[in-house]
């Protein structure tokens, strides 16, 4: 059997900037933050060669955009929360990972670029991550985009490629999805200490999907990928992507050991920082209909078909 | 003090293509020219605002997304460089902005009044975004006026395009009551394209003409129709159908741009001077203008 690449363990953190611009505004942001630092520790003892981040705040139009500058510095505002402060930043970005991460995307079909410009803005999301995770930029990082018309096959195709760059450059790699559970925030500003997960129907879901999470069913929630989003995904793209790369990028099965180590509201929308660490248990007894896809064909052209 | 007023109103369609395609001295890339019928149409509205008295520019823009309320730029001056997020081959462009705050301040206050979110952005570390950049480099490239820049509260993605437009309307009121009563001669600028399917590929040279054209020919017939009304003076009419016309064509009018200039200058029944349409990437532009000072309208296209 072909072995896999080497991912140490996935995780799965929100993009919002209060656990690192406000984390003592709220009980909840605070631990929050020490569920992002517990990750940086076990990042730092687990001897990753990279990070590699998939931003659901970090859309893209043209293809796949993969973050290629080696040393990418700025100060970024978040567009909400620009009264909580600056964000000034200073990543090392591994450019030989990008370089065949995009080599790998367009053997699959993806249409992908690499980015490497003085100022581009990084995302809200990539920056709260990897400024909490990798603080002193001890490990090389990397970030792809999230193409706002992608949907399922793409998206996991994207995962796969991100796998074939892993093993091809024998990395060992953690793998980070940054963004929400349930993403509705409260759309006026609010006391932060009275800070909650915006409605009961919000929060049930979220907890059925954390509960999925910490017995490590990731490709059970990539396949429930759809209902997800309809029930508790604010309609900014067509679906909601991350558990699809997630799944794709470390091996679309369910041996993991899940742990959830914070869920809290951030402005009510549901954030969770989650780890998941390959592991030899199996869970779920589930198959399901949706074809895997190994190579993107691109659109199917259905308009130009048939007796029109 | 005399009543201000909205001496124009302008749809500035913003893709940094536009700005690229100049070769302005603040923008890093270099073009051999594009997307001319744009740009031309461009270069005709910005020489009217010359002839034009006027004190500030307000601009809305969809690329300053705001999910928690309307947010309005709070400083005197913004000075940085604006890379495009999605084409930062084409658009690296040094700005050096002056804000015209106390209009903002007036603004917001009128709009809290009137029962909408608000927010002052006052962090100097803020960066511009393109949308704006874009829309007032070509409307007036010698940036000697002032500008507001208003964020989009993206109540479509929240609720829908209906309660969308029944917001940006109310905002609008809110501004034009601002506007009478600061005292200030103000054009108005609603940044944004209409259909605005991209594609998701680029050409190698993406000033390549011959690989410029509309996503689908559903994308082309919705924009006519809008211009037909435009033309027409059915401003009433066109935002009644901007939900419908938003999701079929995946508009850009889904941030509330046009919505909010339209019932700020009390949905125009005249004709609005059309400047030029052509796609970008697939989507559907148009340069358009109303003039509230039938002396100086025109029928331009």
């Amino acid at each position: 059997m072909d072995e896999g690449p080497e991912i140490l363990f996935g995780i799965y953190c929100p993009p919002h900037p209060q656990p690192l611009l406000s984390p003592d505004d709220n009980s909840g942001y605070r631990k929050l933050r020490e569920g992002f630092e517990l990750c940086k520790t076990r990042i730092e003892e687990s001897g990753a060669d990279i990070i590699l981040v998939y931003s659901t705040t970090w859309p893209s139009i043209v293809g796949h955009q993969i973050q290629a500058h080696p040393n990418p510095t700025w100060t970024h505002v978040d567009d909400d929360f620009h009264y909580l402060g600056s964000m000034p930043y200073s990543f090392k970005i591994d450019t030989d990972f990008a370089e065949k991460y995009m080599e790998c995307c367009k053997d699959r079909g993806l249409h992908s670029r690499t980015v490497a410009y003085d100022g581009f803005p990084i995302d809200t999301g990539s920056i709260v991550a990897l400024k909490l995770l990798n603080p002193e930029n001890k490990i090389p990082a990397c970030i792809v985009s999230s193409n706002m018309y992608a949907n399922r096959a793409e998206t996991i195709v994207l995962g796969k490629a991100a796998r074939d760059a892993i093993k091809y450059q024998k990395k060992k790699a953690v793998v980070v999805v940054v963004s929400s559970l349930s993403n509705r925030m409260f759309t006026e500003h609010i006391n932060p200490s009275e800070d909650r997960i915006h409605s009961a129907k919000d929060d049930e879901w979220n907890k059925k999907i954390l509960e999925f999470f910490d017995a490590g069913r990731l490709e059970d929630i990539s396949q429930l990928s759809r209902d997800i989003h309809n029930q508790i995904r604010v309609s900014k793209v067509v679906a909601y992507k991350p558990a699809w790369w997630l799944a794709a990028t470390m091996g679309q099965h369910n041996n993991y050991e899940g742990e959830v180590l914070a869920y809290e509201a951030l402005h009510g929308s549901g954030g969770a920082v989650i780890m998941l660490t390959p592991s030899k248990e199996s869970v779920g007894d589930k198959e399901f209909d949706e074809d895997d896809v190994e190579y993107y064909h691109g659109d199917r052209d259905v308009l130009s078909q048939g007796d029109i | 003090m005399s009543k201000g007023e909205i001496v124009l109103g302008c749809l500035a369609p913003h893709p940094p293509h536009v700005v690229y395609a100049e070769n302005p001295e603040q923008n890093e890339a270099f073009a051999e020219g594009g997307w001319e019928t744009l740009r031309w149409g461009y270069h005709r509205l910005a020489r009217k605002l010359k002839k034009i008295d006027y004190d500030a520019m307000v601009i809305f823009t969809p690329h300053w997304q705001t999910y928690i309320g309307t947010h309005f730029l709070g400083l005197p001056k913004f000075q940085s460089k604006s890379v495009d997020p999605v084409f930062p081959n084409l658009f690296r462009y040094n700005y050096d902005i002056s804000v015209d705050v106390d209009l903002a301040e007036e603004m917001k206050n009128e709009a809290s009044e009137a029962g909408i979110i608000t927010k002052m952005m006052r962090n100097p570390d803020f960066r511009v975004d393109y949308g704006t950049i874009t829309s007032c480099h070509m409307l007036n490239p010698e940036w000697d006026k002032p500008i507001v820049t208003i964020s989009s509260n993206r109540n479509a993605h929240y609720y829908s395009a209906e309660v969308m437009n029944e917001q940006a309307g109310a905002l609008g009121e809110a501004c034009a009551k601002a506007i009478e009563n600061s005292g200030k001669k103000v054009v108005l600028i609603s940044s944004h394209s209409l259909s605005h399917r991209h594609f998701v590929t680029e050409s190698p040279l993406p000033e390549d003409m011959s690989k410029e054209h509309i996503y689908n020919h559903s994308q082309y017939v919705w924009d006519m129709k809008l211009v037909e009304l435009m033309r027409e003076g059915k401003m009433k009419e066109v935002v009644d159908i901007i939900p419908e016309f938003t999701e079929q064509t995946i508009a850009e009018t889904e941030a509330g741009g046009l919505t909010w200039m339209m019932a700020a200058m009390g949905f125009p029944d005249f004709s609005a001077e059309i400047y030029g349409y052509q796609s970008v990437i697939g989507t559907g532009n148009l340069i358009a203008a109303w003039d509230p000072n039938s002396e100086t309208r025109e029928i331009v296209l």
